[in-house]
This record gives C-alpha cells, sequence and structure tokens, in this order.
C-alpha cells in the first residue's frame, strides 16, 4: 500500500504524476539558459514572424490590438 | 445572502480590475514590435507557460473530467501523467522546437498553414481548415457548459440563463480583448487558476484527514457504501476507487481509451496549442516554460481528478451518499456541487472566478482559431482573395463558432463535459498527428502520404464516432435512423473502444505506406524547411 492506495496501477500512476512533473522541474533547471545563444538571429526572426502575424490579423480579423 | 452578494461582488470587481490592469500594463509596455521583443524577454517563459497551460486546461478539464473521477476514481490519474509527460514535456521539448523553426522557415501563420507549406498543399490546408471549424465547435460547447453548471449551482441560477450570460461575456472579452490570447492577461488567469487549486486541494485533503488518510478512507469506501449504489458501475467494470476496473470491461476501455488516451495523446495536435509555440523567441524559452508548464498542469488536472475522487469520501461521510447520487447522475455536476458543500463561499466564488479564468483563456484560443480556419485557411485558400472579404469570413467565422456553441450547451445531454472534449481531442488527433509529427520529424514523408492518412484518419474518426462507439453515435441517432442499429458491431469491447484506438494506428501506416511508395520531397524544399533545425 503507497499513500493509502492498495492497486499498484493507481499509486503507480499518482507517483508517476510526481515524478514527471519533477523530470519538468529537473529539465527546466538544467537547461535555463540553453537555447538562447543566438539570440540577435532568433530576435530578428520572431520579429519577421510577429510583423506577419499582426498583418494577418489587421487584414483577415481587422482587429489591431497595439501589441506590436 | 446580503453579505453574499457583497462578497461576490468584491471578488469580481477585484478580478475585473486585475484583468483591465494588467491589460493595460501589457499594453503600456508594448506599443512597438522593438519594445516587445526587449520588455518581453524577461517575463516571457513564465507568460508562456502559463498561457500555453491556461489555454490546454479549461473548465472541461476541471470540472468535466474532475467530475469523471468521481465516478472513475483515481486511475484517471493516469491521465494527468499523460498531460505532464506528453502535453508539457514530449510537446514542448520534441515538438515544440521543431514547430517553432520551421513554422519561423515556412512563415505559417496557423496550424493548417504550417503543415500546407511543409507538404506544398492548398488541400492540407482548407481540409484541416474544415475539420477545425466543423469539429472544435464541440469543444467550446463543453467547456461553456462545465463553466454554466458551476454557476447554476453556486449561484442558484437558472443553467440556461447561465449559459447564455456567460456566452455573452466571454464574447465581449474575446472580441475587446482576447482575440489572439493577449498572453499577459492568459498569464494572469493561469495564475488565478494556480492559487485556486492550491487551496482547493490543500483544503480537501485537510478536511478529509492528509494525503494518506484521505486515500485509505476512498480505498476503504467501497466496502462501506451499500452495494446496490455501485451495482450499475460495477456490472460494467467498477472495483472502487482507488483500484483500475476490470481489465477489458466496458469501464476499463472507456477510462483508458477516451478519458486517458483521447486526451492524453491528443493534446499534441490541438491548433490552438500548436500556434503558441511559433510564438516564442528561442528554445530557452521552450525550456524554462516546461519547468512552469510542469507544475502548472500538475496542480490543475492533478488537484481535480484527485478532489473529484475524494468528494466520494466528504459526500458518504456527511449525508451517506457517494457523488454521483447527490448529483442525480450527472457527473458535470460533482465538482460544482463538492465545493458548494464543503468550502466556505467564499471560495466558492474565488473557484467561479477560477473558472471564468479558464473558460476565457481557453475560449478566447478556441473561438480565434475557428475564425482564422474559416477566413484564412479555407476562404482565403480556396478564393484566393484576401483583405476585406476574408476579415468578414473569420469574424463570421467567430459569431458562427459562439452561436453553434450556446445551442449545443442547450441540446447536449447530461455527462457530457469530459466524453466531448475526448470526442474532440480523439479527432484532431487522427486526421492531424500522424501529419504533424511526420512534418516534423520525417523528412521522407510524401504530400501523398500525408494527405492519405489525413483523409482517411479522418474518415475512420468520423466514421466510428457516428456508427460505432456507443457513447456518440447513440447521442447523433445518425447511425439508428441510417441502419436501424444504434451501432454496427455489437460484440464487446468495440461499442466502447474510442476512435482514437483504431484511427490513429491506421493514419500512420497509411502515410507512412503511401510515403514510401511514392516519389521523396526536393531537396531544397527539405532544407528549406529544415533550415537550422538541430
Amino acid at each position: 500500500m503507497v499513500l493509502g492506495i492498495n492497486d499498484p496501477w493507481v499509486w503507480g500512476a499518482y507517483i508517476g504524476s510526481i515524478l514527471a512533473m519533477l523530470l519538468c522541474v529537473v529539465y527546466g533547471i538544467i537547461n535555463w539558459n540553453k537555447g538562447g545563444e543566438d539570440e540577435e538571429g532568433e530576435i530578428k526572426e520572431e520579429m519577421n514572424w510577429h510583423k506577419k502575424e499582426k498583418e494577418m490579423e489587421k487584414k483577415e480579423l481587422g482587429i489591431w490590438d497595439e501589441e506590436g | 445572502m446580503a453579505n453574499n452578494l457583497l462578497d461576490l461582488t468584491i471578488i469580481v470587481l477585484i478580478y475585473l480590475a486585475l484583468i483591465i490592469y494588467v491589460g493595460y500594463v501589457a499594453w503600456r509596455r508594448t506599443k512597438s514590435a522593438d519594445d516587445y521583443m526587449v520588455a518581453g524577454r524577461a517575463t516571457h517563459p513564465f507568460i508562456m507557460a502559463l498561457s500555453y497551460g491556461a489555454t490546454f486546461i479549461s473548465t472541461a478539464a476541471i470540472v468535466g473530467f474532475g467530475g469523471v473521477a468521481g465516478v472513475y476514481g483515481m486511475g484517471l490519474l493516469w491521465l494527468t501523467f499523460l498531460n505532464i509527460l506528453v502535453g508539457i514535456f514530449i510537446a514542448f521539448v520534441f515538438f515544440g522546437k521543431r514547430t517553432r523553426k520551421i513554422g519561423h522557415n515556412l512563415k505559417a501563420l496557423t496550424f493548417p498553414e504550417l503543415l500546407s507549406r511543409r507538404f506544398n498543399s492548398k488541400f492540407i490546408q482548407y481540409f484541416s481548415g474544415a475539420v477545425i471549424f466543423l469539429g472544435m465547435p464541440l469543444y467550446a460547447s463543453v467547456v461553456l457548459i462545465g463553466m454554466a453548471r458551476f454557476v447554476e449551482t453556486t449561484l442558484s441560477i437558472n443553467y440556461n440563463i447561465a449559459l447564455v450570460a456567460l456566452a455573452i461575456i466571454v464574447s465581449v472579452y474575446v472580441i475587446f480583448g482576447g482575440i489572439r490570447g493577449v498572453m499577459y492577461t492568459d498569464a494572469l488567469q493561469g495564475t488565478i487558476m494556480f492559487i485556486g487549486m492550491i487551496i482547493l486541494l490543500g483544503a480537501t485533503y485537510w478536511i478529509l484527514g492528509g494525503v494518506t488518510g484521505g486515500n485509505q478512507a476512498l480505498t476503504n469506501l467501497i466496502h462501506v457504501v451499500p452495494a446496490q449504489s455501485t451495482a450499475v458501475a460495477a456490472a460494467t467494470g467498477f472495483t472502487g476507487w482507488t483500484s483500475m476496473p476490470s481489465l477489458g470491461s466496458p469501464f476499463w476501455w472507456t477510462l483508458v481509451s477516451t478519458l486517458i488516451l483521447g486526451v492524453g495523446i491528443g493534446v499534441l495536435s490541438q491548433p490552438q496549442l500548436a500556434v503558441r509555440f511559433m510564438t516564442v523567441k528561442s528554445n530557452r524559452e521552450l525550456n524554462r516554460a516546461v519547468l512552469i508548464g510542469g507544475i502548472f498542469i500538475f496542480m490543475m488536472t492533478g488537484t481535480a481528478f484527485i478532489v473529484g475522487a475524494l468528494s466520494n469520501v466528504y459526500f458518504f461521510n456527511t449525508i451517506g451518499k457517494i457523488a454521483i447520487q447527490v448529483v442525480g447522475g450527472n457527473a458535470d455536476n460533482i465538482i460544482p456541487a463538492f465545493i458548494s458543500a464543503a468550502m466556505p463561499v467564499w471560495f466558492a466564488y474565488l473557484f467561479m472566478i477560477t473558472l471564468l479564468s479558464a473558460a476565457m483563456s481557453t475560449l478566447s484560443a478556441q473561438f480565434h482559431v475557428q475564425g482564422t480556419s474559416l477566413g484564412h485557411d479555407i476562404y482565403e485558400t480556396v478564393s484566393g482573395k484576401k483583405g476585406r472579404a476574408s476579415v468578414l469570413m473569420a469574424r463570421l467565422g467567430i459569431v458562427v463558432a459562439v452561436i453553434i456553441a450556446v445551442i449545443l450547451g442547450f441540446t447536449l445531454p447530461p455527462n457530457i463535459i469530459a466524453v466531448g472534449t475526448a470526442m474532440w481531442f480523439s479527432l484532431a488527433a487522427a486526421a492531424f498527428l500522424s501529419m504533424y509529427a511526420f512534418a516534423l520529424f520525417w523528412k521522407r514523408s510524401t504530400k501523398a502520404g500525408v494527405i492519405s492518412g489525413l483523409v482517411i484518419g479522418t474518415v475512420v474518426s468520423v466514421f466510428w464516432i457516428v456508427f460505432e462507439f456507443t457513447t456518440s453515435a447513440e447521442a447523433l441517432g445518425i447511425s439508428k435512423a441510417l441502419t436501424g442499429k444504434s451501432v454496427l458491431i455489437t460484440t464487446a469491447p468495440w461499442p466502447t473502444v474510442d476512435s482514437i484506438v483504431i484511427a490513429l494506428p491506421i493514419a500512420f501506416v497509411i502515410t507512412i505506406v503511401v510515403s514510401l511508395l511514392t516519389k521523396p520531397p526536393s531537396k531544397e524544399h527539405i532544407e528549406k524547411c529544415f533550415s537550422g533545425v538541430k
């Protein structure tokens, strides 16, 4: 019995959910600063995409939320 | 009552003031695109993760699936496990990074557009747009129902009035502020949801004597309740709230194939979620978002399912009935009834705000995706016209989506929230998942291959929903009208097997086989798509 639950298939899900959460936490901490190396290039690329998206919204939805 | 009304008014006013304030700050800080990029940097992973989480987790997950946990018990926690492992970890780390890069390389703005450009096929864009536009109203509608059921119970307002009032509130929000899911308000909604759920989980375990004590009481409950209370469920495989149903029983198939697999895996190909990966600046933001998202989803679905299951103990101890008896057989009402009965009034109001937050962030994304499906993916692709006409179509799409959602809210039967959500997730998985996964990970996949998978996956899934899966086939009544039988194959377990178990593998196999039989895509195109993908 674990945490008041007999069936290993159920306490397994309970513990498994906690472990999955911990996996996310550990992964996030280890990689906290990774993946942002090419910052300038990424920013340019993102700006391009963002501009396109805004154009689509303006053109097709007729909205303009001033976000960029 | 007068005091309660005062409490309610104060809580709602504080909530509205916060939303308006955050919306204003976001608006002030993001006057230009440059400001947006710079100012957004420090907060972005938090905003991204909470906004993704708030969009992913709706009232359907909390009220609908929480209620389902009241019936099926804690075995539903496998869905929490998959939500975190698949819906956050695999989605962000593997799908998210590539979606972002390839989406930017191809300048894709919507999910159907990403797939259509990746495979050079306009058909993919309008066919996918149509699947979204026609299928998603069911999902939007159950999100609304979840909210309306809670208001009905908490404020003792007529359900139909609650439904219409909420549809109006959400429409106003979608049209005047949240149409592109202004991420800051989404993140605020996420924060409110987080706080509400933490209090709920803590308070529930506290009332029931701690984690082990509460779970133990739930484990023992099956031996304590009169056998007749659970007779119907037991006949189909139910064995208790902390044990899995009998393997292969109808109860087991519904829990495992529909509720756990359908939603647990289907999340990967949800258009309104996939599009969010294209809005982040670098993989670093996705890495950080994994941490926040993992905790957030655990607190949301974990709390909902644990509390839903434990409500049986509370109700049995206080009024001698199990949860589903208390709500007259409609599992959609279990969470609202538990909160009204077990929690102080102020918390019920706070929780209502939590749910309103959850509903608004999900609905605004859903309605937006439906609007762009009709305007951008279908109308513009088919007619080749841009500009004013396509604006009109997108707006029309949103209006139609809201109206359909409300009509479904009036007509859908009880116990529908979780099943309705699962049906949409299954359909989206059958239609899009093989195409989406291969678009990101298999350069040899071909246009003919993925189109075959898309069409056949969709057709098989719809066929199964209409003619074979009992819950949906009976509700729709089309099979009965056409063939005289409510489902075509009555031999167990088929009527209780979810469409995802059938349609998804078929779609994958077809895509692979047809891809291998057709000419590989040009090298230049693949290089363009995958430029910069590590």
